[in-house]
């Protein structure tokens, strides 16, 4: 690292110093227990925890009580003069079956959590997740809304190797571009899977923490007790970006979530999060008619927020990509290539590499990305890559 | 530890001087046969891999210090706490027990020597080549494995050559250990002095000898899970890829079916070390050795069946998750019993709180914590919210830090003198616990909150509200990681002191190599075997 890496590196530290001397106490989150539950899975296991905390605190007592008494009292130093007693076959049963009976009293409560966690029956409604790297899908199968959640944080936030961050927003890592919403109340069944690596969909306050696992499905449920923000992550280490996974669920009263997927539906097919602010500038019925002719510079703009929510993790906003893992684009064989070699790995991925299949994305947000990068950077093919091509190429 | 040798060439050596020489200088260390110049090699490896991992920590908990990315990029970051967890498991802790068996293993039972001595060799040479590779990995391109310690595909197999190092050193080591273990079993079993029965020898020889055995049942069992990951990445195999019939699932159940025996190998020993230096400073001799040896036995068998509560959140059926559940409580029954024998142990002792006591207490509080986060952690539904989280990560630091590595500092301080004939800092040792202890704790022990609050594990950056505990956390793991410094010095300061120990430094100790063996031990130990009455 330079010179200027590392005066930046001090800088921060120091910065990081003074800012601890002036705000510890001011907004501490000194936090010491679960988080307060949000639904009756995770009601059941606030108790649990508490029942097995007590018992521990109990043997706790028993424990250190014994053993510091006789770290005072049986020490050479105050005169005590060693016993030679080595065994009692009385003490050591008691001391066997004792705990014995104890895990008994504890397994019964968790044995009636464990079949309730495991009942999947009956859901009110059902969601699909899909994770892949790095962000989740959601598929409404009952009433067809599809939404991506991406990370909302922006990385002026996050990245400080070489200069101080921009101030964190209250929520830092914890927000989405789009939320899962639920009706509180109801039984919300998920089918969690995964089309890259494993993942875990885990939000504490629901009780819920599934693996994602690439090629099954598996199926957990939550009720939310009451509307309101429930706020999770990414359970399992997913390569790169493992910990800018967020999950939020906003729980809403049923006629506000009905009013919510009404909403919706008219404004569907949404498919990713980075539709709705294009969505915002443009007319959203055109942005999807597939005939439509799109200039080139409508592509190119569009294509730069396609390519900030979707690629620039891996291949980074400047093009350069993390050799090897994420190639650089920026005068990339493929980029600067034949056309339709490029819309055919977006379609389908490069098996036994990061790069997944972006086929999730519509029409329209593959032509425009695929554009943006054939004339970004230092990339200058002059071509604007139509909706109606990628269409074709589908199948 | 090496002074064993000076000892002799000088002619310190008390009975020892026959003809035959033995090489001196690198040739001396390379061709070593020696039980003693092999677990001296082991237990340098194993220092050196300590602090290799130890720094791997601690540039993690300098990233972690605050929120944000001020020094490391996520995929170096994963990188570190994947090969952070496999230096210390497979390159400080373990080689570091077989240091202590190769050392003490022939002189507990009488023996002139390990059964194979020219295998042992070998063992030790295999570790050397195997930690090479695991650190080059940081070197090639794509940098080293980043998918965790657990080195779970899909992952895995997106990543480059780095993996396949990974693969080659965990091959290497294990072929190192199966060799090891024959050779601990062999030892134990046939060259024990007469009178020497199974029920008269040393915790720590009973401890060994069952870890072991445990040793030869899963590291096969790992060899062939990294084998298929290999095969998956190169000869288009599918175990563990749905799209050609294969599961990811079916490698987390392989891997923690060694995974949670290993946890087993790296304390056993643990228990066996405590076990001879808890009676030795309360001046009584152990409480409940037979019931140590049964509980020793059991939870080696219990460790066979409770892989599953790795996995509460892969969604394996009710039945599933309830069988790992119940199991994995039992264990606390064989646990809890050695607590108390311990403490009746101490009980109405003699006591004196030299260092190798003091650590050997700080084990049992602890390692005790440990096993009661283990037991909040077996509750199935409390361990699904914690899954993943800093729980767990203070769950098995506390156990493996404060657990095998205090005991194996409590061995090192109580064995030094018999090693090498001169007698550590009694003030410095002190000093190192009780920074330890401190810094541990504070690095250790917010973790447990941080979990709870919903704090993934394995995430370079963290939302706001983690930052306090994670601070503090940082604060203590820099304290516990330069508090290691110390230690080094104390053991070459030690080495190099003049301060001759007395043959007997610890008044209640009991085994052979303290009764009848002269202080620092020979070269060569019980040519003749000794007679136990």
């Amino acid at each position: 690292m330079g010179t200027d890496m590392l005066r930046n590196h001090l800088r921060n530290a120091v910065l990081a110093a003074a800012a601890l001397a002036g705000s510890a106490t001011a907004h501490a989150a000194y936090d010491v227990d679960i988080l307060p539950p949000g639904s009756p899975i995770a009601r059941q296991i606030y108790d649990l925890h508490w029942a097995i905390i007590w018992v521990c605190v109990g043997i706790f007592v028993v424990v250190f009580g014994a053993m510091f008494y006789s770290v005072f009292k049986h020490r050479k130093a105050a005169g005590a003069k060693a016993a030679h007693f080595h065994e009692n076959t009385t003490v050591e049963v008691i001391w066997t079956v004792i705990p014995f009976v104890i895990l008994i009293g504890m397994a019964y409560p968790a044995t009636r959590t464990v079949l309730e966690m495991k009942d999947t029956s009956n859901p009110d409604l059902t969601i699909k997740v899909t994770a892949f790297q790095w962000a989740w899908q959601y598929d409404y199968l009952q009433d067809g809304v599809k939404l991506t959640s991406f990370l909302a944080t922006p990385r002026a936030q996050i990245e400080e190797w070489e200069r101080q961050g921009e101030k964190k927003n209250p929520d830092y890592l914890l927000e989405v571009t789009q939320p899962l919403v639920v009706p509180a109340g109801k039984k919300v069944r998920l089918l969690v899977t995964s089309n890259d690596v494993i993942h875990g969909w885990y939000v504490p306050q629901l009780g819920v923490n599934q693996y994602g696992i690439p090629g099954f499905v598996k199926d957990t449920w939550f009720k939310a007790d009451r509307p309101g923000t429930y706020r999770g992550q990414c359970s399992q280490i997913c390569g790169k970006e493992h910990g800018y996974m967020p999950i939020v669920v906003v729980a809403k009263a049923p006629d506000e979530y009905a009013a919510w997927v009404k909403d919706q539906q008219a404004k569907s097919p949404v498919h990713t999060a980075a539709a709705a602010p294009a969505g915002a500038a443009a007319a959203p019925a055109a942005a999807e008619d597939p005939n439509r002719k799109w200039t080139l510079d409508e592509l190119k703009a569009k294509g730069g927020e396609v390519y900030a929510a979707n690629c620039a993790a891996c291949h980074q906003p400047t093009g350069k990509g993390l050799p090897p893992a994420f190639p650089p684009l920026d005068g990339s064989k493929v980029v600067n290539g034949p056309k339709a070699a490029q819309i055919a790995l977006e379609l389908s991925g490069k098996p036994g590499t990061a790069m997944a299949s972006f086929a999730r994305l519509s029409d329209s947000e593959l032509a425009a990305v695929i554009t943006y990068t054939r004339n970004h950077w230092g990339n200058k093919t002059g071509e604007a890559i139509q909706p109606a091509e990628v269409k074709a190429a589908r199948k | 530890m090496s002074a064993a040798a000076p000892a002799h060439d000088h002619g310190h050596g008390h009975h020892d001087d026959h003809a035959h020489a033995h090489p001196t200088g690198l040739k001396r260390w390379l061709f070593t046969t020696n039980h003693k110049d092999i677990g001296t090699l082991y237990l340098w490896f194993s220092l050196a891999m300590f602090f290799m991992g130890g720094t791997m920590a601690l540039l993690i908990r300098a990233e972690l210090f605050k929120p944000g990315l001020q020094f490391l990029n996520p995929e170096f970051f994963n990188s570190l706490t994947t090969v952070h967890g496999l230096v210390m498991v497979f390159g400080a802790i373990m080689p570091a027990w077989v240091g202590f068996a190769n050392w003490l293993i022939p002189m507990q039972i009488g023996a002139a020597d390990m059964a194979f001595p020219r295998m042992n060799n070998w063992s030790f040479y295999l570790v050397v080549p195997a930690a090479i590779l695991l650190v080059a990995s940081f070197f090639v391109p794509g940098g080293a494995a980043a998918s965790g310690w657990t080195l779970y595909p899909p992952l895995i197999i997106q990543q480059g050559i780095a993996v396949d190092m990974t693969i080659l050193a965990v091959h290497i080591l294990g072929a190192s250990s199966i060799m090891g273990s024959i050779n601990i079993i062999t030892t134990i079993l046939n060259l024990r002095a007469p009178g020497m029965t199974l029920m008269k020898m040393p915790l720590f020889v009973w401890t060994w000898l069952i870890t072991a055995y445990l040793l030869i049942a899963v590291m096969p069992v790992l060899a062939g899970a990294v084998t298929m990951l290999l095969t998956d990445r190169h000869f288009g195999t599918s175990f563990f890829n749905a799209a050609g019939g294969g599961d990811p699932t079916m490698f987390m159940h392989i891997f923690w079916f060694f995974g949670h025996p290993e946890v087993y190998i790296m304390i056993l020993p643990a228990f066996g070390v405590v076990s001879a230096i808890i009676p030795a400073f309360a001046r009584k001799p152990l409480f409940g050795y037979a019931s140590m040896v049964y509980a020793t036995a059991s939870i080696a068998i219990l460790s066979f069946i409770v892989w599953g509560h790795h996995m509460f959140t892969v969604g394996m059926p009710a039945a599933g998750n309830l069988f790992f559940m119940y199991a994995t409580m039992l264990i606390a029954v064989p646990t809890g019993v050695k607590i108390f024998n311990w403490i009746a142990t101490m009980w109405k002792g003699s006591m004196t709180f030299e260092t190798p006591m003091l650590f050997s207490i700080g084990f049992l509080c602890l390692f005790t914590i440990g096993g009661f986060s283990g037991l909040v952690l077996a509750i199935t539904p409390v361990d699904i919210t914690l899954h993943n989280t800093y729980y767990v990560v203070a769950h098995f630091h506390y156990v493996l830090v404060s657990g095998a590595l205090f005991s194996i500092f409590a061995g090192v301080y109580f064995w030094l003198p018999k090693w090498t004939g001169n007698m550590y800092n009694e003030k410095l040792g002190k000093l190192h616990f009780w920074l330890s202890v401190i810094g541990f704790n504070l690095a250790f022990f917010p973790q447990h909150f941080l979990g709870l609050a919903g704090m993934p594990r394995r995430i370079p950056d963290y939302a706001l509200q983690f930052a306090e505990w994670n601070m503090w956390s940082s604060i203590g793991a820099f304290i516990f990681g330069f508090s290691q410094l110390l230690f080094l010095y104390n053991v070459i300061e030690c080495i190099r002191s003049n301060r001759k120990s007395e043959q007997m430094p610890w008044e209640g100790a009991d085994s052979l190599e303290w009764t009848h063996l002269p202080t620092p031990a020979p070269y060569h130990t019980f040519e003749t075997a000794p007679v136990i009455k």
